[in-house]
């Protein structure tokens, strides 16, 4: 074969997918190297949503962070919330009200069944298949609403406060929960026959996007990433945090480690959701919802800590470092879909690019939650 | 269970003593060598500083007891003339965390790569790049990852004026 026939042979393209596409779901851009359809080498361009949340906890009181938790990821808002309230908490000591630990876990709950019937409707029409998403928008809508009634937002959350929460649920929350549960529950079947039965569906997650176990763990991958690769990790289960302790609920984990392992762990996982918001209805304690003698202006002790929640996406940490004053001297937050996406680039090597793209939908990304 | 196996190795390659200060800088607390942490309120089971340099084998300790990289991350110690970076690793089976810190003077902020050993520790390496302009010898691909690609600024700087 003559050179000039090989050079044509290794001939690459550069192919930019986003920073405006609708397969990324944000601003988010992959650099291609192409031979064809096959992808050399996919360099993930980050960046262009960040707004340096760490150092706006630097430059402003504790409180007065609490808004830009839900700012992250916001489709999830309440448990970066969580994560971050459970971490100032930690270093300065502060014990929270068993009923504010109730209604934690339950708004939380609702928010993953929000943030997985999101993801649910966007991973299919990723695929091709618009109809889903409308159903699953349906069901998100009564969350929301439920959440409205409790938190006063419909998407940035930032309801819960150092010590409890700021609103106490009433009865009709409480019903409402139950009602809405019941509605899920009845159309868990649906989906099952509508999207898990689904042969197209199936030719395109089955053995797509492999992500091996090793690689998870080299990678910091975590949630249904993890899940999907036959690992238990769970935050709720192997660090519990809140009352998590108190309920029955199962991990589930498919080894498979392909695209419909990562489904079934994100459907099966709406299933314990619910299991996890019944029980703490039935078993909700009454008493105060803020913990009694929180100062206005927290200044926690010198030192620092560590404190994760298993958020929908996966384990989402902060790491704050208090010097005494009134402002954090360093807030980490470990994100878990920047983790999520840094190993897209080891795992889309000779990959068909339709499917780097059923990948990219597996791993459940939200951009402003990589890019912070 | 296994910080009572990694005490006995990382006791072996941990920093011994605070680094000589800088003249002018604040007295520096003693740092912790290999520190048992409570969990519960800490959120860490294992305290851990190495000098800087050892970082590849405090890492490599922790790849071979299988430990997940959770994140790295910097603090500017201003008053003492330092940089510190934090590693966390976690356990997936057992939920135990270690924290591996790493001192450096902040006029000459380099210490050695773990990206080969940790693929995910390529991207956080970028991004405590970025935000102290911490420099990690033998990183492949040391450019801005969040910040502009023309940036020259490490905004998580303690003197840093926008």
């Amino acid at each position: 074969m003559s050179t000039d026939a090989q050079s044509v042979l290794n001939e690459t393209f550069v192919l930019n997918l986003g920073p405006q596409h609708p397969a990324t779901h944000g601003v988010l851009r992959i650099k291609l190297t192409m031979d064809g359809e096959y992808i050399v080498d996919a360099d993930p361009v980050i960046g262009y949503g960040h707004r340096m949340h760490e150092k706006m906890g630097e430059n402003r009181s504790y409180a007065k962070f609490l808004p830009n938790a839900g700012r992250m990821d916001y489709v999830a808002a309440l448990f970066n919330g969580h994560g971050y309230v459970g971490a100032i908490e930690r270093l300065a000591g502060i014990t929270v009200p068993e009923r504010a630990e109730y209604i934690r876990v339950i708004t939380s709950e609702l928010n993953r069944l929000s943030s997985h019937l999101l993801w649910l409707g966007a991973f299919l029409v990723d695929l091709g298949g618009f109809t889903p998403l409308l159903y699953c928008f349906d069901d998100r809508e009564q969350i929301l609403d439920l959440l409205e009634s409790v938190t006063g937002a419909r998407l940035t959350f930032c309801y819960y406060r150092f010590g409890g929460v700021c609103n106490d649920i009433d009865d009709d929350f409480v019903a409402g929960s139950r009602k809405f549960i019941a509605r899920l529950r009845s159309r868990m079947p649906m989906y099952d026959a509508f999207v898990t039965k689904n042969i197209i569906f199936r030719k395109r997650a089955e053995g797509i996007g492999p992500i091996s176990a090793e690689q998870c763990r080299k990678y910091g991958a975590t949630g249904p990433v993890i899940r999907g690769s036959g690992i238990a990790y769970d935050v709720r289960k192997v660090e519990p945090y809140s009352v998590y302790s108190k309920f029955n609920f199962d991990i589930p984990v498919f080894p498979e480690c392909d695209c419909m392992a990562r489904y079934k762990v994100r459907v099966e996982e709406m299933v314990q959701s619910m299991r996890i918001i019944e029980q703490a209805l039935d078993s909700l304690p009454t008493g105060p919802v803020m913990a009694e003698k929180v100062p206005r202006t927290l200044k926690p002790a010198k030192g620092d800590c560590y404190f994760n929640v298993e958020s929908a996406r996966g384990s989402f940490g902060v790491r704050v470092v208090s010097d005494g004053s009134e402002n954090a001297y360093r807030l980490k937050l470990r994100s878990p879909c920047f983790s999520n996406m840094s190993l897209f680039r080891e795992c889309s090597e000779g990959m068909l690019l339709p499917d780097a793209l059923a990948l990219l939908g597996s791993l459940d990304l939200v951009i402003p939650d990589i890019d912070r | 269970m296994k910080i009572p196996a990694l005490k006995s190795k990382f006791e072996a390659i941990a920093a011994r003593g605070a680094p000589a200060p800088v003249a002018g800088a604040e007295a520096t607390a003693p740092i912790p060598l290999v520190l048992d942490t409570p969990h519960a309120n800490k959120g860490i089971d294992l305290d851990v500083t190495v000098p800087a340099e050892r970082v590849v084998d405090a890492a490599k300790i922790m790849d071979d007891a299988k430990f997940m990289i959770e994140a790295i991350t910097g603090v500017d110690w201003l008053a003492e003339h330092q940089l510190e970076v934090v590693y966390d690793f976690t356990h997936v089976e057992s939920g135990e965390r270690v924290a591996i810190r790493a001192r450096i003077p902040r006029d000459k902020p380099e210490l050695p790569t773990i990206s080969h050993i940790y693929g995910g520790a390529n991207w956080h390496e970028r991004e405590t790049h970025d935000f102290f302009g911490i420099i990690f010898t033998g990183h492949p691909q040391l450019i801005p990852l969040l910040l502009p690609e023309d940036a020259k600024f490490h905004p998580l700087r303690k003197d840093f004026t926008a």
